[in-house]
């Protein structure tokens, strides 16, 4: 069997922090990490290997020469290979672009059985390129899935979050799966597979190396979605500080929250 | 496309280098900047420039396809069990606001078992025309047979706009549809508008960090996912009727089609949070997991919800779903309480659109004051216990 987990780089936004002036991030302090939500979906294909026999699994992403950073760190989980796509034709995709390049190069790699995405990632928050990629490859998709399960090797039984609950679903492979946090805890990557990581190439492909590609659907020639403009929003709030003992604090406090009709 | 700067207004600020959250920006010999590889083209720097010294080039794209032939806007209507869930009413309110600024019809589009009857609120609430199609394989919502009959649907009547909810099943369904039909889709909008004819969605991006405006001019339809809660549910009137038409489809099941084996629906704690009115949060300040217990306290007395951090959370102090901030909730109450939480950007992001916020935090340098409309700086254990005593009188 055959697994592709997709990853993206993103900013590691959590740790950004604000310029107390401008209110904008401080991109000092920012480096990439992984997509918290496909750190979930390697380590789910890493569980998978260790209960089915012959699983192969492959990371892929599309994105800037220093997208390599996550493919390394992915690898150290222990998966078997990492490709980039990376090439300035690229630049500028939206979700549909996106889709289809990823899924030129699933296409390319071959026989996958089973692709694994987060949700969605942190810094777009679209979670758009997953159910994409299912549908440019033809196969079937699930969404927002905390649970796994192979009743076969062809059949999978999964728990897709609702919002009030979640859905046990059964499908065949070969199938798109986007996972949660829930699904597992993703484990700190071991010396031994850290270091068979070091080993491994990150295979890299530009448009060109991909087989029949519409160039007029990649970059952002094969993007509808155009972004017009870029606003940060402005919070400037007039905090009220509370000074006093802990006792008039709570006085104070109080008062403000029967003002609003709170208590 | 690409980035270009105009060298006669650039004054080499740097705030274009500060606002980038990629790495993208270089400077060359003359302290011009510059974008490199890691550019994304995302746009963030173009409106930090206070110059207009930015500039993305765009080449003039060509429109393959005729764009009159597409008309009217059509809204999806999420049924769950034949329950709808409000932002189909919203939906409905923003989509009858664009519909009469491009002065076409509304309609809704209904699929499922036997949901005829629903259609009748969906008129009340301002649909001009419900198409539907009922099947008994239909009645819960799969992604491959509802993507078919959507794909015919938009082939036969060519709308110029669909919104879906944001939901999870909006979100499933629409990027489907929306790559099967080979246009543009905007996820999770929070504003839409027209503009010369084009559909205008603002939707939040970077984790709320920035509002991005986006168009799809060269294409139909125009696709979004609707952010619930942000449009108001319009007025219910009740004599309203409207156009009710039947389709047909013949669905050729396959091995692509999932089984919905079960649906649990469960009392769950994880809505309670994002319903709720009041909610305190803990974070880092609290020192040891134990001390949660004064959070529960509090929010026990102000008969409101817990929330959390993500560095508590992901320390196992408490679970995952009372987490607040980009990769848990975000949650929008009447007030919300920050008990030892500094506010780091990704806690700010789920939280900050609470209508009154408290922070409690012994560091007055905390970000969490930026957002706070009530700052207390002070210690928490002494402070909390006082005012848990008080409440209690």
């Amino acid at each position: 069997m055959k697994i592709i987990v997709c990853i993206k780089q993103v900013p590691e936004s959590t740790e950004v922090k604000l310029d107390p002036k401008t209110y904008t991030l401080d991109r000092g302090s920012a480096k990439g990490i992984i997509n918290p939500f496909d750190v979930n979906a390697i380590e789910e294909a890493i569980r998978i290997t260790e209960k089915l026999e012959n699983v192969e699994t492959i990371a892929l992403s599309m994105g800037p020469p220093t997208a390599e950073d996550a493919l390394k760190e992915a690898l150290t989980y222990g998966l078997d290979a990492a490709y980039l796509l990376s090439d300035k034709a690229f630049a500028g995709a939206d979700t549909l672009a996106t889709a289809y390049t990823l899924a030129k190069a699933v296409e390319k790699i071959g026989n996958c059985d089973l692709i694994l995405c987060g949700k969605q990632a942190i810094d777009g928050d679209t979670a758009q390129v997953g159910p994409g990629l299912a549908e440019n490859l033809n196969i079937t998709s699930v969404t927002n899935v905390k649970k796994i399960d192979f009743l076969d090797e062809t059949t999978l039984r999964v728990e897709s979050e609702l919002e009030d609950g979640y859905k046990v679903i059964e499908l065949k492979l070969p199938a798109l799966i986007t996972v949660t946090k829930e699904i597992n805890i993703p484990r700190i990557p071991n010396f031994k597979t850290a270091r068979l990581a070091l080993k491994k190439q990150i295979i890299k492909w530009t448009a060109q190396d991909l087989d029949n590609v519409d160039v007029s659907r990649i970059g952002v020639d094969g993007s509808p979605t155009n972004v017009i403009k870029v606003e940060t929003p402005q919070i400037t709030k007039d905090t009220i500080f509370l000074k006093g003992t802990p006792s008039e604090v709570a006085i104070d406090l109080i008062e403000k929250l029967k003002e609003r009709h709170i208590i | 496309m690409s980035l270009k700067t105009i060298k006669e207004k650039c004054t080499g600020c740097g705030l274009c280098y500060e606002s980038c959250p990629n790495d993208a920006i270089d400077f060359d010999e003359n302290d011009l900047p510059f974008f490199n590889d890691k550019c994304t083209l995302c746009g963030i720097c173009i409106d930090q420039c206070p110059q207009g010294a930015l500039v993305l080039e765009k080449e003039a794209k060509s429109i393959t396809i005729d764009l009159s032939d597409y008309k009217g806007v059509w809204i999806f209507v999420e049924q769950n069990e034949k329950n709808i869930p409000k932002v189909v009413f919203e939906l409905l309110g923003a989509g009858k606001q664009l519909a009469l600024q491009l002065n076409v019809e509304l309609a809704a589009i209904l699929i499922g078992d036997a949901i005829k009857d629903l259609s009748a609120s969906l008129f009340q609430y301002g649909a001009d025309k419900v198409y539907f199609i009922e099947d008994e394989r239909l009645k819960d919502y799969r992604t491959i047979p509802y993507t078919d009959i959507l794909e015919y649907l938009v082939n036969k009547y060519k709308p110029e706009i669909i919104l879906f909810g944001a939901t999870k099943q909006g979100r499933d369904l629409a990027p489907r549809l929306a790559t099967r039909l080979k246009t543009g889709l905007t996820a999770d909008c929070t504003g839409l508008d027209i503009e010369e004819g084009n559909l205008v969605q603002t939707r939040p991006a970077y984790g709320g960090n920035i509002i991005a405006t986006i168009k799809t001019q060269r294409n139909r339809p125009q696709m979004a996912s609707v952010r619930p809660k942000v449009f108001k549910i319009p007025e219910l009137d009740p004599t309203k009727e409207g156009h009710l038409i039947e389709e047909k489809f013949v669905l050729q099941e396959t091995d692509k089609w999932t089984k919905v084996i079960e649906i649990i629906r469960e009392a769950k704690k994880t809505a309670n949070l994002e319903d709720a009115q009041i909610i305190v949060s803990g974070g880092r300040g609290l020192g040891k997991p134990e001390n949660f217990k004064l959070i529960e306290e509090f929010a026990n007395s102000l008969n409101a919800c817990v929330g959390a951090s993500r560095v508590v959370v992901d320390a196992g102090w408490i679970p995952h779903y009372h987490q607040v901030g980009q990769t848990g909730k975000t949650v929008q109450p009447k007030v919300y309480i920050a008990c030892g939480i500094s506010g780091a950007i990704q806690h700010l992001i789920g939280m900050k659109s609470s209508d009154f916020i408290i922070a409690i935090n012994k560091d007055p340098e905390a970000p969490i004051f930026k957002v706070a409309d009530i700052g207390i700086v002070g210690d928490l254990f002494k402070i909390i216990p006082e005012i848990i005593k008080k409440l209690s009188n």
